[in-house]
């Protein structure tokens, strides 16, 4: 048996995990399903693009760092992305999410965000268009690793990349004053703001903490497949099956539903066949709602 | 002059199609308050299940059947209702958003076996030869196109009927009850759940029908032409036109399919060839940035007769309010 499918599990996992850490926030602090939040990926990949492409234009060609595809520039494009990210979820909510919210209308905020989320699409295949796009053409060579597992350079840093930021978001989460107003909101809106909680703030912390996630992960995808206005809309599904398998509001719970959907992804492309790889986040997502609905973290609702 | 009625009728076949689907939708979102992501794929279910059953026997792949096209219908009305009704059995315990979530999963799973199952649906080449209601005038366009017409438009009439007496009988009560009090009702005695999917199925089968009587207006399906952009559509015309109005789903389809096909013909004649894929998406930017105008100014849309209930689902807590 060939394990090269773990590796490429993890990876896809890990996409797929930073994504849903935003999603399962959003869904316990704000209490809405977020359709556009596929849509943030992809806005922050190619926010990220273009930054590495006005670098490229002032600074010239950057070598890249030891045996990577990519060299300095995208880390700091990536840097910026993520705050444009963070910034473009936040103008989205002043402008839409919130006035909805504030009328008391859950399901009508959902609404809202699948047709933002086909807008912001759109907008993307307008200005790039559908063609795909590439942060480097460069062929990696991937090293043996032993089991006949292979790996490139760029996938073992993007994998430590993802442990440093889960840890760091768990940290955040449960060590900070921020984080710990983020968990007292989602669970009990009310009483968070009797012991005086800034609920404006945490609601902005959210924004900010989900694009940037979803960012990253679009990158990631950027860097290993390639970068296409559809690539946020198909991890979509992925995303919402492994914040509802790792728990609604546990970010520990979206990485791990993020990496077990990954490697059942993974099984399936070599085991059923490539073709059906997007069914697996569906039958996994049903399976869990007729089983255990709360997830694998997840808390019963007051 | 022909011309122009002709176009009129195929224009009003397809809106009238559309209307079908928005009249399954208002069922499940304006009267009952259930939301539906995967339009696209029950309506999907309903085409491919009445194009097997009709199509002439097709060695490459499963069936052709040769069956009536009325069967055809029947069977695939039973089919969608079917999936909805699995579909809502499955989430309509827990929060309404995860109904939402899991019928979008239903219709990218739909599209992924029109896709690849190639011996059942024949892949993304799709499915041809479906038979036509009055094939034997196509000959004639404008005889072929009044008479699908007189077709469907007696389909949508039956279907409205149909859902103006089911509102007023005492099952729409139950549902409209249930969107607005749900303890009141639970109270008297009545399963949420049951009569939710009940609902549910009982649009998805509306859904299921429209897929059927479009694809054998056009004798042609294909994976493509149920992407998330129908459900989408769909949507649209059922919150302009106003939802928990059977008129408004019926308006509103005519009204915002009038302007999809105008602003493409518009976009075919003003833009050079090699720019119509990225002018055909700034159409849908514009469509959804209606969409979201409309629920923030006017979420009661054209005909709308009610304001959008406060609380949703079984369990639908009340949202985060920001000062």
């Amino acid at each position: 048996m060939n394990l090269q499918f773990v590796v490429d599990g993890l990876l896809t996992g890990s996409m797929i995990g930073l994504g849903a850490i935003g999603v399962t926030l959003t869904y316990s602090i704000l209490r809405f399903a977020n359709f556009a939040h596929g849509d943030f990926m992809a806005w922050g990949t190619y926010a990220t693009l273009a930054v590495v492409g006005a670098i490229g234009a002032m600074v010239g060609k950057v070598a890249p760092i030891g045996a990577l595809s990519f060299g300095w520039p995208l880390i700091v494009a990536l840097i910026v992305g993520c705050v444009l990210t963070g910034l473009m979820a936040l103008a989205l909510d002043a402008v839409l999410f919130s006035r909805l919210r504030s009328r008391g209308q859950s399901i009508i905020v959902v609404m809202a965000s699948f047709g933002a989320s086909m807008a912001l699409r759109s907008l993307l295949e307008f200005i790039f268009t559908s063609r795909p796009a590439y942060f480097s053409r460069a062929i990696q060579i991937a090293m043996p690793v032993g089991f006949g597992i292979r790996v490139t350079p760029d996938q073992i840093a993007l994998l430590v990349l993802t442990a440093v930021l889960v840890a760091a978001t768990h940290l955040m989460m449960t060590r900070t004053r921020t984080g710990r107003s983020m968990q007292a909101v989602s669970q009990n809106p009310a009483l968070a703001r009797v012991v005086g909680i800034d609920v404006a703030r945490v609601v902005r912390a959210t924004w900010l903490l989900g694009g940037a996630l979803a960012c990253v992960a679009g990158v990631m995808v950027g860097i290993l497949v390639q970068i296409r206005p559809l690539m946020g809309f198909d991890m979509l599904l992925p995303m919402f099956a492994a914040a509802i398998l790792g728990g609604i509001g546990s970010v520990p719970g979206a990485v791990l539903g993020g990496l077990i959907i990954g490697l059942a992804e993974a099984a399936a492309v070599q085991f059923v066949g490539a073709e059906w790889r997007a069914a697996v986040s569906f039958v996994i997502l049903m399976a869990v709602l007729l089983v255990r609905p709360i997830g694998l973290f997840g808390v019963k609702e007051r | 002059m022909i011309d122009l009625i002709g176009y009129g009728a195929f224009f009003l076949i397809n809106a009238l199609i559309f209307a079908l689907i928005t009249l399954g939708l208002n069922l499940q979102w304006g009267l009952t308050g259930l939301f539906n992501v995967g339009v696209a794929g029950f309506v999907a279910i309903g085409a491919y299940v009445s194009a097997l059953l009709t199509t002439p026997d097709d060695p490459a792949r499963f069936g052709g059947f040769d069956l009536p096209i009325l069967i055809g219908w029947a069977v695939a009305m039973a089919a969608s209702s079917l999936a909805a009704a699995v579909t809502g059995f499955a989430t309509l315990r827990l929060r309404s958003d995860y109904l939402a979530i899991t019928t979008f999963g239903v219709a990218v799973v739909v599209q992924l076996v029109a896709l690849n199952a190639q011996s059942l649906t024949g892949g993304a080449f799709g499915i041809g030869f479906i038979p036509r209601p009055f094939a034997g005038l196509a000959e004639n366009p404008l005889a072929f196109n009044l008479s699908n017409l007189a077709v469907v438009a007696a389909v949508t009439l039956v279907a409205w009927l149909a859902l103006e007496h089911l509102s007023r009988s005492p099952w729409g009560r139950v549902l409209k009850a249930l969107r607005e009090d749900e303890r009141a009702a639970v109270s008297l005695g009545k399963s949420a759940r049951f009569y939710r999917i009940q609902a549910f199925a009982v649009g998805g089968a509306l859904m299921g029908l429209a897929g059927a009587v479009q694809a054998h207006f056009i004798g042609f399906i294909a994976p493509d032409n149920y992407a998330p952009m129908l459900t989408f559509q769909i949507w649209v015309m059922l919150i302009v036109g106003g939802s928990g109005s059977n008129l408004g789903a019926v308006v509103g389809a005519v009204l915002v399919w009038a302007i999809w096909a105008g602003s493409g013909a518009a976009t075919a004649a003003f833009f050079p060839p090699e720019q119509q894929a990225r002018a055909a998406s700034l159409q849908i930017v514009a469509i959804g940035v209606m969409l979201c105008l409309i629920l923030l100014f006017r979420p009661s849309g054209l005909f709308g007769d009610r304001p959008f209930r406060r609380r949703l689902g079984l369990k639908a807590r009340k949202p985060l309010e920001t000062p």
